[in-house]
């Protein structure tokens, strides 16, 4: 049986893990790679690394990084943080990550997935998307982007299911509306997408405690949850989430 | 005891290439069909499309290589894409493959509730007996990203089962030749054991 995964999500800057990464355990939380590897010690299913280095002649850096985490981790990871053309594309999967997520760009340029899958593949590119929940869409939810800065006039679904069209392997769904609360995923908008499109979906943004995992796999179907500040901040660990969720009958990987 | 990896523009190639520096294995990668004559043993990775990559391998000379390689007798070992384009066809863009291993690669059935491509990491079960999975429990989980599965007219080719929406062939073996569908390269410890134990098999 298919596992969910639990995927954790580490930002970057200039080359150092960012975002009040604060741990207990004695290991420099500003080295990404330490940090990769002690996630992958602990079980993690996959990374997601977002590059928010600024400049594009900092870009170097971060490649530099994704071929460092690949030599010392050996389970899937990604890339995204303003990746918009396909040589961008292709030298973050030289480097060594399996995926690499669009999300601002695909939008202005959607044929940056069609054709990042038809050069690489469909499970190498993944589609992040912000959404805010907006009445006055047809599905409810409007796309926005620029790290959820700027409104675009796409609804949430029908893009969504474009990317599905063009070529998109996965889509990792961010809520703007439950970002940061540390209250949960926002549910509806979760299943919303899960259930209307044939690729895998991550939920993303709000999980604060352990049950919101439980809530989005069983009540929003989602394929795979992402993690960030419940575990940077040592509030939980990773062998607690995930044998909360055995224990609960979500299959989850143990052994590892 | 040197390995060739073959290189045919497969997307998971640097991904082998990782996992065999950090399990300090004597290889090299090579598109030359000549060298891969040379190699003790096999790797042939894979992720794409069948059909693409048998162009590649056909117009390079790579596809007889391989098939004179497997004639040989020299232990190889095929991934993801690499346990497909062992069989005779692939339904993929309708592909004639390497038929080094009588069957097909077929793609999963639309399914309710079940998404394609399976991705992630799922339990793969074996009796035991095959020298790859020595150390490696029956249901230890392994990452797969695919949309179609091997499947070998003689299922006592089968060495590994694995569910989802139905049960298929995840691993397969056939003389000296090993081939599995997920991705023992990105599949934590179980997966670097799989490969030791690749490269622990005596060549000759």
């Amino acid at each position: 049986m298919l596992e969910k995964r639990i995927i954790i999500c580490l930002d970057v800057r200039n080359g150092r893990t960012t975002k009040g990464v604060k741990f207990k355990e004695n290991i420099d939380v500003g080295d990404p790679v330490k940090m990769a590897r002690f996630y992958y010690e602990q079980g993690v299913d996959e990374l997601v690394f977002y590059d928010i280095t600024a400049s594009s002649e900092k870009r170097k850096i971060m490649i530099d990084v994704v071929a460092r985490v690949a030599e010392n981790i050996f389970i899937p990871f990604s890339v995204g943080g303003g990746i918009g053309s396909i040589p961008e594309i292709r030298e973050v999967l030289l480097a060594g990550a399996e995926k690499v997520s669009v999300n601002s760009h695909a939008v202005r340029d959607p044929s940056l997935i069609e054709e990042g899958a038809s050069l690489f593949g469909q499970q190498c590119i993944v589609l992040g998307m912000d959404v805010l929940k907006d009445d006055s869409m047809p599905s409810h939810y409007r796309v926005v982007i620029d790290g959820g800065r700027k409104p675009t006039e796409l609804d949430a679904l029908a893009w969504a299911k474009q990317a599905e069209s063009l070529g998109a392997g996965e889509i990792v769904l961010n809520s703007i509306d439950a970002d940061g609360t540390q209250e949960g995923y926002e549910l509806t908008v979760t299943k919303l997408i899960a259930e209307h499109v044939g690729i895998p979906v991550v939920a993303s943004g709000g999980a604060g405690k352990i049950s919101h995992l439980l809530d989005v796999f069983t009540k929003a179907h989602a394929d795979a949850a992402l993690i960030a500040s419940m575990v940077h901040f040592s509030t939980f660990t990773l062998p607690q989430i995930k044998s909360f969720l055995h224990k609960n009958h979500i299959p989850v990987r143990l052994d590892f | 005891m040197s390995i060739a990896v073959v290189d045919y523009n497969a997307g998971n190639l640097r991904s082998v290439e990782t996992a065999l520096k950090h399990l300090h294995a004597d290889f090299f990668i090579t598109n030359n069909p000549e060298k891969i004559l040379e190699a003790e043993k096999l790797i042939f990775p894979g992720v794409g499309e069948a059909g693409a990559a048998m162009n590649v391998l056909k117009a390079t000379g790579l596809a007889q290589a391989i098939s004179n390689f497997y004639k040989s007798g020299r232990p190889l070992l095929g991934i993801c894409l690499g346990s497909q384009i062992i069989l005779d066809r692939s339904e993929e863009s309708d592909t004639i493959c390497l038929a080094l291993v009588p069957g097909a690669a077929r793609r999963f059935p639309q399914h309710a509730g079940y998404k394609v491509p399976h991705m992630g990491w799922n339990q793969v079960v074996h009796d035991g007996s095959h020298y790859l999975f020595q150390g490696i429990p029956s249901g230890a989980s392994f990452y797969f990203v695919h949309s179609y599965y091997p499947d070998p007219s003689n299922k006592k080719a089968c060495i590994t089962e694995t569910e989802y929406m139905i049960r298929f062939c995840s691993g397969l073996c056939l003389d000296k030749l090993s081939a599995v569908q997920f991705h023992p390269e990105k599949s934590g410890k179980y997966g670097l054991k799989l490969i030791q134990n690749f490269l622990n098999l005596s060549g000759l």
